[in-house]
């Protein structure tokens, strides 16, 4: 029974770690047709970013490069500061330090036509992962980092903090998604649409294309950090190889284009489509349960998606 | 020959204006040295056979190209090399060939995204002012109903701009410009694919915007009759520079003007 309860919390938790990727995506692609195809860098740059900033600093015995641990729940409890605040300063560093990479990234890129960008978010989110991998100081290299501090794990026996950590990540999607539908139901929005439709047709229209594109990649790239800070609480261990660009891009990309590009609903539903899928067919007998196997059925399902319902389940013509 | 020359015959000053203007694509010489002036509370038509370089001189006026040599003024300030979205902010609004609506979008956000300066186009307004967002946006909707009945689409309003018959999505386009209260509109081929009563409608738009509302047009046709009943003065373009320009029937009987057209000598 508990071990249902368990398999059921980690499942919650990864569909909205990947639910809210697909978010940020929707971002940039279905609102504003930016092709970002480095979610695994802001994924891995917002996870690392707040494990980095939250653990205790490494002893030196154990990790003799590892350096790094800015113990956020430390310097809180000596600065009076209580609850388990620490976590949401942490999720704002990872937001605040992938907005600042997604900012250089699109002052540089997104004045390019738009293959430019698909490009270079490709080169830079391996090179995010590549960093992490071998500036052992920082990271830990391949070892990755454990033993990330626990949200709330005061409140709730060790078994139970997965379904408590369940809750608040779901909790955490949820508001990114009121928050994100709400900033997009605005003249601003109108004019990302605007710009994925014809971005001539925008920029005769007045906008500063350049400007509107960078706000969007900034957003999308923030809620990404924001996923990637969720995930490191959830798992509490983190290592290079977590951002594997197959389960790191190329799924939120088929959660999105199941679930329907162009909406907030849609990157919701098929983060929870294709993550139950994804994780489902791992238990299936024998041969079928082969991951290689699962990465082609992953990419039919995508292409049959697309012959079929081009629009996404919740997508509309 | 002058270093520009003004637009001949007219009282008002120009409003825009074209010195000497370069556009090279490659080895081809698109655009040659081309001078003229348009002025103020006209309809003056640009015309000239295919591959004469009108549309590129369209998209040289609104920015979406920079000129290689001379300069573009307009309202005594020069605009040549600014990007598209600072030209129209000074009150040039350009229509496409092949109408560019935005086809998801639906025809009143077509028009309702247009005007400049909506406090609602930073992210943040819509958290911090949502009632300024809200009423600039009920002003926008009644500004844009104000167009739609104007042009007769008011029964479109929540259509998608992409389901629209050639000739309304040029009207569309023209409502377009009028969101953002221009001074000067320049419409490319604004007959193409439009069926003649249509047409007859849209030249009348066209005619009382000029009259009651003061606003310049620069037209880009083929369509001959057309040219000649609703412009004055008619520029001609050959092969990037102009070969005549001046009232309706100067330039019917402009010899190069026939040339041009026909190809070999009178």
């Amino acid at each position: 029974m508990l071990e249902i309860v368990n398999y059921l919390a980690g499942f919650a938790i990864l569909a909205s770690v990947y639910a809210v990727l697909a978010l940020g995506l929707n971002v940039h692609w279905g609102v504003t047709g930016l092709m970002n195809i480095g979610i695994a860098g802001f994924f891995a740059l917002g996870a690392y970013t707040t494990a980095l900033l939250t653990t205790p600093p490494p002893d030196p015995a154990k990790f003799e490069q590892f350096v790094f641990g800015g113990n956020l729940p430390g310097l809180f409890q000596r600065w009076g500061v209580g609850g388990d605040l620490w976590f949401l300063a942490g999720l704002a560093a990872a937001a605040l330090v992938c907005a600042l990479v997604a900012l250089l990234i699109g002052l540089v890129t997104l004045r390019l036509r738009e293959e430019y960008l698909a490009i270079v978010t490709l080169g830079i989110a391996e090179t995010i992962r590549r960093v992490f991998l071998n500036e052992s100081w920082l990271g830990n290299g391949s070892r990755g980092l454990y033993q990330i501090p626990k949200f709330l794990g005061n409140l709730a026996a060790p078994w139970l903090y997965d379904l408590l950590y369940a809750g608040v990540a779901l909790a955490l999607l949820l508001a990114l998604f009121f928050i994100v539908e709400r900033t997009l139901r605005s003249p601003w929005g109108r004019v990302l649409r605007a710009i994925r439709e014809d971005e001539v047709t925008a920029a005769a229209s007045g906008k500063n294309v350049f400007r509107f594109k960078l706000q969007a990649f900034v957003l999308g790239a923030l809620i990404m950090g924001i996923g990637g800070g969720v995930y490191a609480h959830g798992f509490r261990f983190i290592d290079p190889f977590t951002f594997d660009p197959l389960l790191a891009t190329f799924i939120v990309w088929v959660m999105l284009m199941v679930g329907g590009s162009g909406k907030s609903a849609g990157a919701l539903l098929g983060a929870l489509v294709i993550w139950g899928a994804w994780s489902g067919s791992q238990l299936l007998p024998g041969y079928l349960s082969n991951p290689n196997l699962r990465y082609l059925l992953l990419g039919v399902a995508m292409v049959l998606v697309l012959l079929l319902r081009p629009q996404g389940l919740l997508g509309r013509r | 020959m002058p270093a520009f020359s003004l637009n001949t015959g007219t009282q008002t000053a120009p409003l825009l204006e074209l010195r000497q203007v370069v556009k090279d694509f490659g080895g081809l010489r698109a655009v040659d040295r081309c001078s003229f002036a348009v002025c103020q509370g006209t309809i003056t038509a640009l015309i000239g056979p295919n591959g004469a370089g009108k549309t590129t001189l369209f998209n040289l006026i609104t920015g979406f190209l920079k000129p290689d040599g001379g300069s573009i003024w307009f309202q005594g300030r020069r605009i040549d090399g600014q990007p598209s979205h600072k030209i129209v902010r000074l009150g040039i609004l350009r229509t496409f060939q092949v109408p560019r609506e935005l086809e998801a979008m639906t025809v009143l956000e077509n028009l309702l995204l247009v005007p400049a300066g909506q406090t609602g186009e930073r992210p943040w307004a819509v958290w911090l002012l949502p009632r300024r967002v809200a009423r600039e946006e009920q002003a926008l909707r009644r500004q844009a109903g104000q167009v739609l009945e104007f042009l007769g689409l008011v029964h479109l309003a929540d259509a998608p701009a992409g389901s629209l018959s050639t000739g309304q999505k040029k009207l569309l386009e023209l409502g377009r410009t009028l969101m953002a209260s221009p001074s000067l509109v320049l419409l490319d081929e604004p007959g193409a694919g439009v069926n003649p009563t249509l047409m007859n409608l849209l030249a009348g738009h066209i005619r009382s915007l000029c009259r009651e509302r003061g606003i310049t047009f620069l037209i880009i046709a083929h369509d001959m009759e057309l040219v000649m009943r609703l412009c004055d003065p008619i520029v001609v373009l050959d092969h990037g520079s102009v070969i005549a320009q001046g009232a309706p029937d100067e330039v019917r009987h402009n010899p190069e003007v026939v040339r041009a057209y026909l190809g070999g000598p009178v």
